[in-house]
């Protein structure tokens, strides 16, 4: 039995990746490799102005001192920055003035993926500002928010049309020299997206982008910066997948969010890059950083992600607390497949008086995979009745990978009351068994068990981003059940 | 509707049911009793699919069909239905969502479309009010801190929602007070027609007093020793197994 049910799980879990096709648009590349050239290059087609290339330069110069980290739960072979193509954009009249200019190789994949811009455009009242490439090339309701003064725009256009918010903002979440990654991203960046939403402004509707890796060999390099001032509210939803390849694909984003007096950000992900073939090879390196501040007192950050993809998941997105009475609150369902390797959790640093964080985790590991939950709890001596609790569960499907948990609890005040519950379950046959006696089938009562278990942290996904994670699951388990 | 012929099974190289032969015809109702160890719960779970056990000899026809060839799914699409004697527990899934995944399974294996939302509460508020079970308790995960009652109640409850053709109830009298025992008999005489038939896998006459066995067998050292009406019941509960067990060591010895 147990030799069975194993080898039922192994074929549930090892399915293929259902989004793998490659667009043929003409790129408009960099020269391999990276060098001041390379940055002044990207710098140049973007048409900067001098400070925006002076604030990469500096980043470049500060990365060729640092090197990459080697702490996480994760093995992959040598990255070779040399070789990568660091900006890479569809050779296409930019910024079209409305989705028929766009080219319709772009929009057939689109179609492919399931998120055709007329469709969203008519049903959703989602605002999508989407990213193939690393050049936006759609973007919608760009008129509908600009009435209540909300700025959603291409990090490129922001860089040109309100300089001033960048310069100020930019950089000041994620220091350029915070690691080796953000050091990376900063000197190299190629587009991304910049959210502002003005005092007294609750956003009219959920802004999303999705982010698309589309020619060989490039490393996509966003930056997304979403500013929210005093009592201000906004839900961003970033989704992504990713054609098949064979080559690694490195990718190394930041986020940055700030989040004023009584101001609060919603930032959901749905990360379904290529996660690599059954025998690990391929797949994206996604090393990304995300940070959020409440600058000010009773603002709240609330982070919530689904990471099914990518063959290595280095990530951690984070809250400072600065301000009094803020919340800062993480809730993740990392999925690991195959030879999948996800070493992601968060920060919560407390530094104001009367803050509060909430941690759920959910891990699934399946095949030959590891998943780790690492996380820091901080409570500086200042800060005051301090509450986090910490939830992190971890299921496993199989015998052949592992789960992970590293809780780093740092406190320096005495009033602070930070709690960690952690859990470690297998999905048992003798559950498989009575679903299949209700006439579910083992590949369905997987897919119940595993929602059942990361329902917590899927009840907090926007209505239209859960159902598409309910099957994103599904699909990243499922197989041919013998 | 059920014909067991000669019916062999083992866990592990050990040998549990030797030669089990039942004819279980529509609208009957059979009970297996027997002391610990007989082989009860095995005889329920080979039925059912249970991989643990293998087939060694032996068969099984449900529905004119060759049972032993179906996967567990398709044998409860068929119309086999088990009540766990431990009923599982499935954290973050409602049993109203389980048991319309599974109401929903079976009508697309018999080519019918999915029930829409208001068919199916209509539908569930029904059988609700058969095992006297709460909206509340249907809510809540599968089973997760359900009391020994409650999870045996939910079994009758998800019993009468895929109304099947044969119910086999294993042990579901066991841990059950006097109450929770009157309800539960009484769902399953109420789901009783000329149709369906029960196989209930019993311990104790107990329950036999409420859901009254046209048939009652004794199972003792995997085989069926002594088959009768429910008068059997009564002299076993007078006497106990022991009786059977001496007749039957000095039959075979």
């Amino acid at each position: 039995m147990h030799e069975e049910n194993d080898d039922i799980l192994e074929q549930v879990t090892s399915s293929e990746y259902k989004y793998g096709f490659v667009t043929d648009i003409e790129a408009d590349e960099a020269p391999r490799g990276l060098s001041e050239d390379t940055v002044r290059f990207i710098s140049a087609k973007k048409n900067e102005p001098a400070w925006m290339l002076a604030y990469r330069l500096k980043a470049y110069k500060h990365w060729l001192t640092m090197e990459e980290p080697k702490w996480p739960n994760v093995e992959y072979p040598p990255i070779n920055y040399q070789d990568i193509i660091y900006y890479s954009a569809p050779k296409q009249k930019i910024a079209p003035d409305s989705l028929d200019d766009i080219d319709p190789e772009l929009r057939k994949t689109f179609e492919k993926l399931g998120i055709s811009l007329n469709e969203q455009k008519r049903l959703s009242g989602v605002a999508v500002d989407a990213v193939i490439d690393s050049v936006s090339v759609a973007t919608t309701f760009k008129e509908e928010l600009s009435k209540v003064g909300v700025i959603f725009c291409s990090m490129s256009e922001a860089i040109q049309e309100h300089p001033e918010l960048i310069q100020k903002y930019l950089g000041s979440v994620v220091p350029a020299t915070d690691n080796y990654f953000t050091a990376l991203n900063s000197a190299v960046f190629s587009d991304g997206s910049f959210c502002f939403i003005p005092k007294g402004v609750r956003c009219p509707m959920e802004l999303s982008t999705y982010f698309r890796i589309n020619a060989a060999n490039t490393g996509q390099f966003e930056r997304t910066l979403i500013v929210a001032e005093d009592e201000a509210y906004v839900s961003y939803l970033e989704g992504c997948t990713a054609p098949m390849r064979d080559e690694n694909q490195l990718h190394a984003a930041v986020v940055e969010i700030v989040a004023m007096e009584k101001a609060e950000v919603k930032y959901s992900t749905v990360q379904n890059w290529y996660p690599g073939d059954k025998e690990g090879k391929g797949g994206i390196f996604n090393f990304v950083t995300k940070r959020g501040i409440c600058s000010g007192a009773h603002a709240k950050i609330s982070w919530t992600q689904v990471e099914t993809g990518s063959s290595i998941t280095w990530k951690y997105p984070s809250v400072i607390l600065k301000g009094d009475y803020s919340i800062g609150e993480f809730y993740s369902v990392a999925v690991t497949n195959n030879f999948q390797q996800a070493d992601t959790g968060t920060k919560m640093i407390h530094l104001g008086k009367n803050t509060k964080s909430r941690i759920v985790s959910k891990g699934i590991s399946a095949g030959k995979s590891q998943n780790s939950y690492r996380g820091l709890v901080s409570v500086a001596k200042n800060a005051g009745n301090a509450r986090n609790f910490s939830q992190c569960d971890s299921l496993l499907l199989g015998d052949k990978c592992g789960a992970h948990t590293f809780p780093y609890i740092e406190v320096k005040n005495n009033t602070a009351v930070v709690e960690h519950e952690a859990t470690t379950s297998k999905i048992g046959e003798d559950q498989i068994f009575y679903c299949n006696q209700r006439g579910i089938d083992t590949e369905t009562a997987v897919a119940l068990i595993v929602n059942g278990f990361a329902k917590e942290v899927m009840n907090q996904l926007p209505m239209e981003f859960a159902v598409e994670a309910q099957k994103l699951l599904a699909i990243s388990l499922e197989g041919s059940v013998g | 509707m059920l014909k067991i012929n000669n019916l062999q099974a083992s866990i592990e190289e050990k040998e549990i049911l030797k030669g089990i032969n039942l004819d279980i015809k529509p609208g009957e109702i059979h009970a297996i009793m027997g002391p610990n160890g007989s082989g009860k719960s095995t005889l329920a779970s080979v039925l059912a699919g249970r991989a643990d056990y293998e087939v060694t000899e032996g068969t099984v026809e449900f529905m004119g069909k060759d049972l032993l060839e179906l996967s567990p799914e398709d044998r409860a699409k068929e119309g086999l239905f088990l009540a766990f004697q431990y009923p599982v527990e499935i954290p973050g899934v409602s049993t109203t969502n389980f048991i319309k995944s599974a109401v929903n399974e079976k009508r697309k294996y018999l080519g019918l479309e999915p029930l829409d939302a208001a068919q199916f509460l209509r539908n569930m508020k029904e059988k609700m009010k058969l095992v006297e079970i709460d909206q509340s308790l249907l809510s809540r995960s599968l089973n997760e801190g359900f009391s020994g009652g409650e999870k045996k109640r939910n079994e009758i409850f998800q019993m009468a929602m895929l109304d099947p053709k044969l119910a086999i109830l294993d042990e579901t009298d066991s841990g059950l007070d006097i109450d929770a025992l009157r309800i539960v008999a009484n769902g399953v005489n109420q789901l009783r027609t000329k149709d369906n038939a029960f196989l209930v896998v019993t311990h104790y006459q107990r329950l036999l007093d409420y859901i009254v066995p046209d048939f009652v067998h004794v199972l003792y050292k995997g085989r069926i020793v002594r088959s009768g009406t429910k008068e059997l019941a009564k002299e076993l509960e007078v006497k106990g197994y022991d009786f059977i067990k001496a007749e039957v060591d000095q039959e075979m010895a």
